[in-house]
């Protein structure tokens, strides 16, 4: 099994559930994230004071997904959340020893 | 045990008030049948001429009484300038400021206005109109406002407006009068914002509005009414009993010295003596909520008009006048705001402009009534372009943390207001010229108006303001320092002054 790990735009955030959900994933987290990467922060001004802002809003979703299914998630996930412009995010992709559902107790794939 | 001690003082001044007030709802004898046979005829409670009113004014005049028309826009206009504090300052102030500070914005701008309506009605309208010298007034004439209403009698007494034979009850002139005191001392406010304590505003307010406001008051407003001057041999009299700033000839609508160039040098010297606010420089103190300061500005823009135009005391061609003025002058500055922060900055903001309008209404205060509309755009666009320097390169010379920028938006663009005001007054550039001569209320010509004249007047009312103020604010300070301190400890800073002062938080989601 595998957890991948995107951080995407925002607004992609709908394209890429739809994105996942078509190609039979069925669950996911999501959470609301900051941070920066090649795209860096931007600069707010008020008045007279100007304050860098270096993190800036993105979403992280994680799906656990088996490993043969892994190459297909990512192109998906690629595919919906790409703008072609600069802060598109990433994708992490990390081994994932076991999961568990807790209501049935089932462990591994059976799990996802 | 102390808080109990504030408390018995403040109930033992008032019950003293009521003990004076019924004192004077008993007059002795000979004063009652003085006042019961003249209908009294007082220009903004000037007692001098309620003795000298029945011998020479009542055989020849018609009996004054008071325009129900200008009387009514006057209690609107005081009204509207009551909003002007809370909520629109408030809100203005309270939306640039960080989460944790809010609540203590809010209290500060509500209660100070609270306590400056009851020391104007304690004492506070008596030091600045009545008379006295050319500084101070009588504090004793008007203690609790005594003598502006006769229970025996029925008779309220009046105050005069521009024009003669035109009143309006005192008491209203009391009140609107009072929502500018209380509004001034709450625009310092934000110069010390996010850091100062709480208690130490109060003692501040207190004595800087004893010592400044009341006397600047005096001095550039206080005057003996147009009924005053009957012929050109005592003219000269009855201006030496009007105030300093006054005598001088300084023209001052509504406030641009008495209001915003005060509470601008005031906020100034605060932020030198309370200093920067911790973390200041380093860390990012973003406004947390700007459409509140939005709708802030916005109400004050709606309750300036009460503020200029109620400033010409009645509802005629002036207030007419001084309403478009404060209309137009503040779209002015709207616009020049917005496209100088455009393009010397980048981006026009929404802070930017709301902060144009703010500057726009501050610069036209004095001018408003005292300029044509030629005046009210040069002066608007001009002030929307000298406060954004004001708030950018000025700021940064100055090397003081004025959080919500009350010496660069209100001293500098009052100062610019009161300036351009001499300029503008001018028949020649369009502006109604001044009243040369009270005893036949003639107006300038425009062959014998200097500009160069009249700026150097202005010039000299701002001056003394800038001095007069700046000198009793830094003593304020210090006595507030000495008493109570001026900061919480640094931790405290650090937690938000909502949970530390008052104990609650503005938003829990």
């Amino acid at each position: 099994m595998k957890l991948v790990t995107a951080i995407i735009k925002p607004f992609k955030l709908d394209d890429v559930r739809e994105g996942l959900s078509a190609m039979g994933v069925q669950g996911m987290t999501v959470t609301e994230a900051k941070g920066f990467g090649r795209q860096k922060g931007h600069t707010e001004l008020y008045r007279g004071a100007e304050y860098v802002v270096d993190f800036l809003p993105k979403i992280k979703i994680e799906v656990a997904v088996p490993s043969e299914k892994v190459d297909e998630v990512i192109s998906a996930i690629s595919k919906a959340a790409s703008t072609g412009k600069i802060g598109d995010g990433k994708i992490f992709v990390t081994e994932l020893s076991n999961a568990v559902r807790i209501r049935t107790g089932e462990t591994g794939s059976e799990a996802l | 045990m102390r808080r109990v001690f504030i408390f018995l003082t403040f109930a033992a001044v008032t019950l003293f008030g009521a003990a004076v007030m019924a004192q004077d709802e008993a007059p002795a004898p000979e004063a009652a049948t003085v006042e019961a046979v003249a209908v009294e005829v007082v220009e903004a409670a000037a007692p001098a001429a309620e003795e000298a009113a029945p011998a020479e004014a009542a055989p020849a005049a018609p009996v004054p009484s008071i325009n129900k028309g200008d009387t009514a826009w006057m209690l609107i206009s005081t009204a509207i300038v009551l909003m002007m504090s809370v909520p629109a300052l408030a809100l203005f102030y309270g939306g640039m400021v960080r989460a944790k500070n809010m609540l203590s914005m809010l209290m500060q701008v509500f209660v100070t206005f609270s306590l400056i309506t009851v020391l104007w009605c304690i004492y506070g309208y008596s030091l600045a109109f009545t008379e006295g010298n050319a500084y101070f007034g009588n504090w004793e004439t008007r203690l609790f406002l005594k003598g502006i209403f006769d229970a025996s009698t029925g008779a309220f007494s009046m105050a005069a407006t521009f024009s003669k034979g035109v009143y309006i009850p005192e008491v209203v002139f009391v009140a609107f009068q009072a929502t500018f005191a209380a509004i001034t001392c709450c625009l310092i406010l934000g110069a010390v914002a996010e850091r100062m304590k709480f208690s130490a505003v109060l003692i501040f307010m207190t004595l800087w509005f004893t010592f400044a406001y009341a006397p600047i008051a005096h001095m550039v407003w206080f005057w003996m009414g147009p009924d005053a001057y009957t012929d050109a041999a005592t003219a000269g009299d009855v201006l030496g009993k009007a105030g300093l700033i006054f005598q001088w000839g300084a023209l001052d609508f509504a406030g641009g010295t008495v209001v915003h160039i005060n509470a601008g040098i005031a906020g100034l010297v605060g932020a030198y003596v309370v200093g920067k606010r911790l973390g200041y420089g380093k860390e990012a103190m973003t406004p947390h909520n700007l459409p509140m300061t939005m709708i802030g500005a916005c109400l004050l823009w709606v309750g300036w008009f009460g503020f200029n135009a109620g400033s010409a005391y009645e509802s005629g061609n002036f207030a007419g006048l001084a309403f478009m003025n404060t209309f137009l002058a503040t779209a002015c500055a709207v616009l020049s705001w917005t496209f100088g922060e455009w393009l010397f900055k980048g981006k026009p903001s929404m802070l930017g402009a709301a902060s144009g309008a703010v500057a726009g209404l501050v610069a036209i205060t004095p001018a408003a009534g005292n300029v044509g509309i030629g005046g009210a755009f040069a002066i608007g666009t001009i002030a929307g372009l000298i406060c954004l320097w004001g708030v950018n390169g000025l700021k940064k010379l100055i090397r003081a943390d004025d959080s919500l920028d009350v010496f660069g938006v209100h001293a500098v663009g009052g100062i610019t207001g009161a300036l351009l005001t001499g300029v503008f007054n001018a028949p020649s550039l369009g502006g109604p010229g001044y009243v040369a001569d009270w005893v036949t209320a003639t107006m300038v010509t425009a062959a014998d108006y200097s500009i160069s004249g009249q700026v150097l007047i202005q010039a000299k009312a701002v001056g003394l303001t800038i001095v007069w103020s700046a000198v009793v604010a830094f003593i304020a300070y210090k006595i507030a320092d000495l008493i109570v301190g001026l900061r919480r400890p640094d931790d405290e800073e650090r937690e938000g002054l909502d949970t530390v002062e008052h104990g609650e938080r503005s938003y829990s989601l």
